[in-house]
């Protein structure tokens, strides 16, 4: 009698587990199944793209054709590299980076001042709808701005206009955040040392938020990094390095795209895709850091 | 106004002259008149909702950051109306500490003490900068305890000590007045012990006005007390007179803990 008894809590008891342990390992399978997507891809980039990535890699142009096809033919590795886009890449991210931070903050800082006033409200949903503005329409909206009238013809300055306003609302916002984190209290304090306003958010409020500041800025920088829609209509590409912002300039995303397009190219497809996820990695990581340590 | 507000004070410093203050016409504070003796501590008191905070922020034109605030009467400093001098100047001439200690969290110690000339970009030689960091914190008895960690950041001192660092910041203006606002509501009885201390001996130098919620603290240190109630200000006399032998009603049933 007893032993049945015994069974029967024991049974009791481990179909509660079995149930817990049900509920674990669907929890378990459905996170990997989250995580699979990122571990393949990069898997798949170091891969296929390792092979590709040396020095020369990273100083030498695009090949042309007829060069990346006698290499394949004869089974070596495409010469030459994405230098073009590198340099690109870095001189529109930076000049859209001068245009869109000042900017951004300072709209950021005006929206913190003015919390409840139509004017700011107004002007956080305009930064709110102009974040879901898809990428090609500001891509045009540059072209139809900056190639047709400015620079009359395809510009790195074009390519830098539309991604600096992809970014913006990205910084207006987390400016916004970062400073509605700080403690009033922090500013009563300068204030009550006779500090002028400007010199509260310019020495205090700012510095302060420093970290925050930066988290959001290289979070925009990541995310205009690998735009390509844009750049279409407006940078264009091209095959050697431009320092000149008024003409055609080549970014890494474009030479992706365009080595697609080329069948002689396609092993610098997964190198140049490798070198732009790990920049993008390594900033959001960088800026993961940040945070963390403003907590 | 009855007489029983009004206490004999020759030469103030500062002198309120019926002040109102209102926050979109609810007044906050009603016709308040007080004179304010130099080298005194005066303690503000009163129930919650009183008015207390509200006024000592307008000592200073704090109140001024909340929109819809307006005020009617003259305060007085030194003769000269408050309300008619730029803020800013107003001030540097009576410091402020708050109920938290609020050290700036990138400013180390010395910086810290220094704040008020470094923000406001007032040129100093290092030699007198080192002379006003360590007149400030020798005078809030902090020097000893953190000489040799100047440069470390502020927010690693204790709650205690971050909040002598804040006197200390609003000292190296050598302001005429310091205003607090509960200054020790957020210590440890220890901290808050040694901060009294420091009250007592501060008003040889400079005249303190502290809004404080605890009577015990306006015994122990102040010598004029204020008794405020829905915005009037209901007593104000000699603190050891009022807590032995209260004029009005109303003050004799907060001190004897009926109502507050």
């Amino acid at each position: 009698m007893e032993s049945i008894h015994a069974l029967k809590s024991q049974d009791h008891s481990s179909g509660r587990l079995r149930k817990d342990k049900l509920v674990l390992g669907g929890v378990i399978v459905l996170s990997l199944v989250t995580i699979s997507p990122i571990i393949l891809i990069i898997w798949k980039l170091v891969a296929e793209g390792y092979r590709q990535i040396s020095l020369d890699f990273l100083i030498k142009n695009t090949p042309d054709t007829f060069e990346a096809m006698t290499a394949v033919a004869n089974g070596e590795l495409i010469p030459g590299g994405i230098a073009n886009g590198i340099v690109g890449t870095l001189l529109m991210v930076v000049l859209a980076s001068a245009l869109a931070i000042p900017i951004g903050v300072l709209t950021g800082i005006y929206l913190y001042e003015n919390q409840g006033s139509f004017m700011a409200n107004l002007t956080r949903n305009i930064s709110d709808i102009l974040q879901g503005v898809p990428s090609i329409v500001l891509g045009l909206i540059s072209y139809l701005w900056v190639v047709k009238h400015i620079t009359m013809g395809f510009s790195a300055l074009a390519g830098s206009v539309s991604l600096s306003i992809m970014m913006l609302p990205m910084i207006v916002r987390s400016t916004e955040e970062t400073l509605k984190m700080i403690p009033e209290s922090l500013k009563e304090a300068a204030l009550a040392l006779g500090v002028p306003y400007h010199k509260v958010i310019l020495r205090v409020l700012i510095p302060t938020g420093f970290s925050g500041l930066l988290t959001g800025i290289l979070l925009g920088i990541s995310r205009i990094l690998g735009e390509t829609a844009p750049l279409m209509l407006t940078a264009l590409g091209s095959s050697t390095i431009n320092l000149d912002m008024t003409k055609p300039t080549s970014a890494i995303p474009l030479l992706i795209w365009e080595f697609y397009n080329d069948p002689n190219m396609i092993g610098l497809i997964w190198s140049s895709s490798l070198l732009l996820m790990a920049m993008i990695l390594i900033l959001n990581l960088v800026s993961k850091q940040l945070a963390a340590k403003r907590r | 106004m009855t007489i029983s507000t009004i206490a004999e004070v020759k030469n103030p410093i500062l002198s309120l002259k019926d002040l109102s203050i209102a926050y979109d016409k609810n007044y906050a504070v009603k016709n308040v008149s007080v004179e304010i003796k130099k080298n005194t501590v005066t303690a503000i008191m009163g129930p919650s909702g009183c008015g207390k905070s509200t006024l000592l922020r307008a000592l200073n034109r704090m109140h001024e950051l909340y929109e819809n605030i307006t005020t009617e009467g003259e305060a007085l400093l030194n003769g000269q109306n408050i309300y008619e001098m730029p803020a800013i100047k107003l001030r540097r001439h009576m410091g402020m500490v708050f109920q938290r200690p609020n050290p700036f969290p990138t400013m180390s110690i010395y910086d810290n003490v220094i704040a008020g000339y470094k923000l406001n970009g007032i040129r100093t030689k290092k030699q007198e900068r080192d002379e006003i960091v360590e007149r400030s914190l020798r005078d809030v008895a902090l020097w000893e305890e953190v000489k040799d960690s100047l440069f470390k950041k502020g927010t690693f001192l204790s709650g205690g000590q971050q909040q002598r660092l804040c006197i200390a910041r609003a000292l190296a203006f050598s302001p005429e007045v310091i205003l607090m606002d509960e200054p020790t509501s957020a210590l440890d009885p220890i901290a808050t012990s040694k901060i009294e201390d420091l009250l007592v001996k501060l008003k040889e130098h400079y005249t303190i006005v502290l809004v404080t919620h605890n009577m015990s603290q306006a015994a122990r240190i102040s010598d004029y007390s204020l008794f405020m109630y829905l915005g009037e200000l209901v007593e104000y006399g000699k603190t050891k007179n009022m807590f032995t032998n209260p004029i009005d009603p109303r003050t004799e049933e907060y001190l004897t803990g009926k109502f507050g």
